[in-house]
This record gives C-alpha cells, sequence and structure tokens, in this order.
C-alpha cells in the first residue's frame, strides 16, 4: 500500500508520455477553420500579366480545394498522383505555386499531369504568409461560401480524403 | 601605402556581408527597431518549431521578420501584429500564449507541481524530525548494553 501513490503517478506518466508519443508538433491547428479564406489575387500561370487575376471571390459557390505545391516540394509529388485521380472524379481543385518560378511549375506540370482547373503563382509567398502555410503541401478545403472547412498539412493522403475531405465536400455541396 | 586597396577591398566585402545579414537596417527609427528586436524573438518559427524567427534561418522565419517589419514601418501596434500572425497561424507561434481556457493548464501547472512539491519536502523534513526522539530511550538503553559488555 505504501507504493499505490508513486505507482499512480508513474502510470499516469506513462499514460500521457503515450498520448504525447501519437501527437504530431508538426499539425498545428489552423484557426482559419470556419473563417472565410483570407483574400489574396494572383496572377495565373500562362496568362499574361494583364490578364485577370486569381482571386477569392472567384472560389466560391462551389467547393473546391486549394493546393499550396511548388515544383521544389517533395511531398508534391507524394500526392500528385492521387489529386490526378480526385480531378478525374470531377473534384475541383486549384493549385497555388508557392514560390516557385513560372517556367518551373510548368515543367513539372507537364511532367507529372495537371489536376487543377486554374494555377496561381504565389512567388514571394504572400499568399501563404496569408492563409497560414507553413510548408508545402498544404491543401485547403473551402465550401461553397468561400469558408475554410478543413486544412491538410502535408500530403493528401488516400486516408485523409476518405476520412477527413471526402465528407466535407459531400456535405457542402448539398 | 601598397596594401590600402586590399585593405579597402577588404572593408568593402565586410560592408556587403553585414548589409546582407541585416539587409533591412536603416529603414526604423530606433524606437521601432526595438520593437522589431523584441516582436522576433517572441514569435516561433514553425518550420523549425523550437527557434525564434529571429534565430531561425528557414525560409518562412524570414518572411514573417519582414512581415513584423514592413507592419511596424507602417505603423502598426505590437498587438496589431501579434494579431496578424495569430489569426494566420494560431497561439502556438506566441512563446507566451495568451490565457485563455485551453492554455490554463499551461499556465497554472508549473505553480500547482510547486505547491505539490514543497508540500512533499514539508512533509518530509516534519517526520524526520519527529522521528529520532521516538527512538532514542531504546537505542541508548541497548548502547550501553552493548558497551558494558564489551568493556572488561
Amino acid at each position: 500500500m505504501r507504493y499505490a501513490i508513486p505507482v499512480v503517478v508513474l502510470v499516469a506518466m506513462l499514460v500521457l508520455l503515450g498520448i504525447g508519443l501519437k501527437l504530431d508538433p508538426r499539425e498545428v491547428p489552423s484557426p482559419l477553420i470556419g473563417k472565410p479564406a483570407p483574400a489574396f489575387e494572383l496572377p495565373l500561370l500562362g496568362a499574361d500579366p494583364e490578364a485577370p487575376k486569381l482571386s477569392v471571390a472567384s472560389l466560391t459557390g462551389r467547393p473546391v480545394l486549394v493546393n499550396f505545391f511548388a515544383s521544389w516540394c517533395a511531398g508534391c509529388r507524394v500526392e500528385h498522383p492521387l489529386l490526378m485521380e480526385l480531378s478525374k472524379q470531377g473534384v475541383e481543385i486549384v493549385g497555388i505555386d508557392y514560390k516557385d518560378a513560372p517556367e518551373d511549375a510548368r515543367a513539372w506540370l507537364a511532367r507529372h499531369g495537371n489536376p487543377y482547373r486554374q494555377v496561381a503563382l504565389d512567388r514571394v509567398g504572400q499568399a501563404g504568409l496569408d492563409w497560414g502555410v507553413y510548408g508545402v503541401p498544404e491543401t485547403y478545403v473551402l465550401g461553397a461560401d468561400g469558408r475554410v472547412l478543413f486544412k491538410q498539412i502535408g500530403p493528401v493522403t488516400p486516408q485523409a480524403w476518405e476520412r477527413d475531405i471526402r465528407p466535407l465536400l459531400a456535405g457542402a455541396a448539398r | 601605402m601598397k596594401p590600402r586597396p586590399i585593405v579597402a577591398l577588404l572593408l568593402a566585402a565586410f560592408v556587403g556581408i553585414a548589409a546582407a545579414l541585416t539587409p533591412m537596417e536603416g529603414t526604423l527609427t530606433p524606437e521601432q527597431d526595438a520593437r522589431y528586436r523584441v516582436l522576433i524573438h517572441e514569435l516561433r518559427c514553425l518550420v523549425c518549431q523550437n527557434q525564434t524567427i529571429a534565430d531561425s534561418n528557414a525560409d518562412l522565419a524570414s518572411d514573417l521578420r519582414k512581415q513584423v517589419h514592413d507592419r511596424i514601418a507602417a505603423g502598426e501596434s505590437d498587438d496589431d501584429i501579434r494579431r496578424y500572425v495569430t489569426d494566420r497561424y494560431g497561439d502556438f507561434v506566441l512563446y507566451k500564449p495568451p490565457l485563455t481556457a485551453r492554455t490554463a493548464a499551461l499556465w497554472i501547472a508549473p505553480f500547482l507541481l510547486a505547491l505539490l512539491g514543497i508540500g512533499l519536502v514539508l512533509r518530509l523534513l516534519r517526520r524526520n524530525r519527529s522521528a529520532p526522539a521516538a527512538a532514542t530511550p531504546v537505542d541508548a538503553q541497548r548502547l550501553r548494553q552493548l558497551l558494558d559488555e564489551k568493556d572488561p
């Protein structure tokens, strides 16, 4: 009985340690969830500089995935086949090319395929900063009203698609 | 007389390095610069999470430093800037998070643990002080007995 308290303390610490090991400190919850997507206005890839730009207003009206990617980003290669598959299924994906040279992005998309309805260029990363991006790839799910419903940090995995994103899109489309 | 051009060249090179290290110096007033220095030591770099944006070389950290710099130059207050960053990255970017329901445990736990520790120490001290007093008469008697035996 004299060991009851130390044992209880030890067990409590082990349980907390176990929970701590399961948490991923890289996944910082976004405070933007439930809020309107931050404004931006970015030139489109392949358009001339005078052409209309991509803004948040053009993303409303239907649910859409906003995917921050870059040609120099390894994680983007990982999620790319899934994005291609989703775009074939009719999921609307808008790409934001983060801190990248347009010609590199174009070559990358030519080599791996282009799953994006539109690709906007965020050369200095200002839009990324405004959206709270801290490492590409990051993907935001926007509802039809332009609110952020979900943020995927790191590559979109099949599990994340099935568990988190698909139900949201299905709910937002209704 | 000869080495002068070389010295000048070297000095010029060092000026170049210094300028590269602090590319934004000179555009803030001394008070603004002091605020800038305090702020960048308060904000966490999310790429390398245990460094402030002042310490980190990550791209994102330098972007955030520039953001802080530009916002100070534009006349925003420290609170405005903190709000800008936390609206996007959450309270996690602040090394000193505000006291809210979510962070209450973080702020209160150290004091609770300290109190607990002090309580334990006091209890141990009290036990130690009272323990020898109870044992002494028996020990003394036994001791005397042993000493008598050994002393012929």
